[in-house]
């Protein structure tokens, strides 16, 4: 993975997805070692993320290295008119890699393409979340011990988000059964279910939440956005019939974990925060072991 | 007879050496000549549209003098014309005749559907992957991975 960049999860081969998880392991047993002094991580952040960024800078500097960048808020000269490519040119010349966060979609395979530096993906517009993806992965893992055969429940906005496009696709790399909750309008669209046809994998779709609870080993709840919906009270309806609340928990499996990739807002009630069923915030801090791998990785110091 | 063919001559010449691309759908010619610039060319052009084909109804065809298209160039134009044939002359004699064929990959010459797409943001020269489905040809974007359909083609 020297050298290389990561702009979609199909950029790395499954051995090579495999190796990032079990270095991520590693790191979470050993989180802080200098291996990456003397390095420079740039995070240019074209939009505004400060999870993603703050993870991305603490797994950098836990190994050592130096982050320069910015965050897009009128603080940049992107806002004065200067193009992507003016602005990964000149970053290139100071750092060894580039984290980029851009608005539009295709803009980090395009920042790839001219810099002479590997690039990360940390999201571009509504395409690719990599990282995301792989932390889902590792989190999966690490509470079922292993990532095949599995029972995963994907509940919300299917349609729009791309968090649960990717890890579905990633999934059926595992023959994975997918139990999918969505209003109607909302459902996963047809080219992400054609990648599980295509492994000849089952899925299920309800719309009723309590149907894709009991049988689930994991349950990954997304937030539903008020835009997508042009009637307002319809957008109510739906948001308070995806309210994951502590008293459905009650039959679910032993092994059964719940991930959300947050921000929340009303999916996950508090009260379910305290059952140590509720995985949502571990799941955020393993984002920074697997982007530590990550960047490792691709320096060539691992 | 004999008069009929002087008149199609007479609408569009002949050619000595160059190009002539044939069985043009009418209504295709004026992007054809866009998609292979021939609006910056400085060698003599001939466009004829709506002319009468045994074959086709209504056809176009294009004459360039002195210019010999790379196969990549040309069957660009097959995005609008994939019946086009393209018949190369010298000496006034035909040399060679064939069909254009659909490219694997087409750069710089179409705008991407999504609006959203870096291409249309920033000054980048679009790539796409030809493909096909029962609807016929359509482009999947190298950057932002969206399909742009026959439909929604735009040229550049
Ligand atoms: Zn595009």
């Amino acid at each position: 993975m020297k050298n290389r960049s990561l702009l979609s999860i199909n950029d790395f081969s499954l051995d090579e997805q495999l190796k990032i998880l079990t270095l991520a392991a590693e790191f979470e047993k050993n989180p802080t070692q200098k291996i990456l002094e003397g390095f420079v991580v740039a995070t240019l952040f074209f939009e505004p993320s400060t999870r993603t960024k703050l993870s991305f800078e603490n797994a950098a500097s836990r190994l050592g290295a130096k982050v320069i960048g910015f965050s897009s808020l009128a603080t940049s000269s992107v806002t004065k008119g200067e193009s992507l490519k003016d602005t990964i040119l000149t970053v290139s010349n100071y750092a060894d890699i580039i984290v980029i966060r851009h608005p539009n979609d295709g803009s980090a395979r395009f920042a790839a393409e001219i810099s002479p530096i590997p690039v990360i993906n940390a999201g571009d517009g509504a395409n690719q979340h990599p990282t995301q993806t792989l932390l889902d992965m590792y989190s999966i893992l690490k509470t079922q011990g292993r990532l095949d055969n599995l029972n995963i429940t994907f509940v919300g906005d299917l349609k729009y988000g791309r968090t649960v496009h990717s890890l579905t696709i990633a999934l059926t790399q595992f023959n994975t059964t997918f139990h999918l909750v969505s209003p109607v309008e909302l459902k996963l669209p047809s080219y992400v279910k054609r990648h599980i046809k295509e492994k000849q994998l089952s899925y299920f779709q309800y719309t009723d939440l309590l149907d894709g609870i009991p049988q689930a080993d994991i349950i990954y709840m997304t937030r539903i956005q008020r835009e997508r919906f042009s009637d307002p009270i319809e957008y109510e309806k739906v948001k308070n019939a995806y309210n994951l609340n502590n008293s459905m928990l009650i039959n679910t499996k032993e092994n059964m974990r719940i991930l959300h990739p947050l921000p929340r807002v009303n999916e996950i009630a508090l009260d379910v925060d305290n059952n140590p069923k509720a995985y949502y915030f571990q799941q955020a801090l393993n984002g920074v072991f697997v982007r530590q791998a990550l960047l490792a990785a691709i320096l060539g110091v691992k | 007879m004999e008069y009929s063919n002087q008149r199609k001559e007479l609408k569009v010449s002949a050619i000595e050496n160059g190009t002539v691309i044939d069985h043009i759908p009418a209504n295709s010619v004026f992007r054809a000549t866009r998609i292979l610039r021939l609006d910056k060319m400085e060698n003599q052009v001939l466009v004829g549209t709506y002319l009468d084909s045994k074959k086709y109804g209504k056809k176009g065809i294009i004459k360039v003098s002195n210019t010999f298209f790379k196969d990549d160039e040309i069957n660009k134009i097959a995005l609008v014309a994939p019946s086009a044939t393209l018949i190369v002359i010298r000496d006034f004699k035909v040399v060679e005749k064939k069909q254009v064929e659909i490219p694997k990959k087409i750069e710089k010459i179409v705008k991407c559907v999504n609006p959203n797409c870096i291409t249309n943001h920033e000054n980048i020269p679009t790539k796409f992957d030809v493909m096909k489905n029962e609807n016929g040809i359509y482009l999947t974007c190298l950057y932002c991975d969206k399909n742009t359909s026959k439909e929604n083609m735009v040229f550049l």
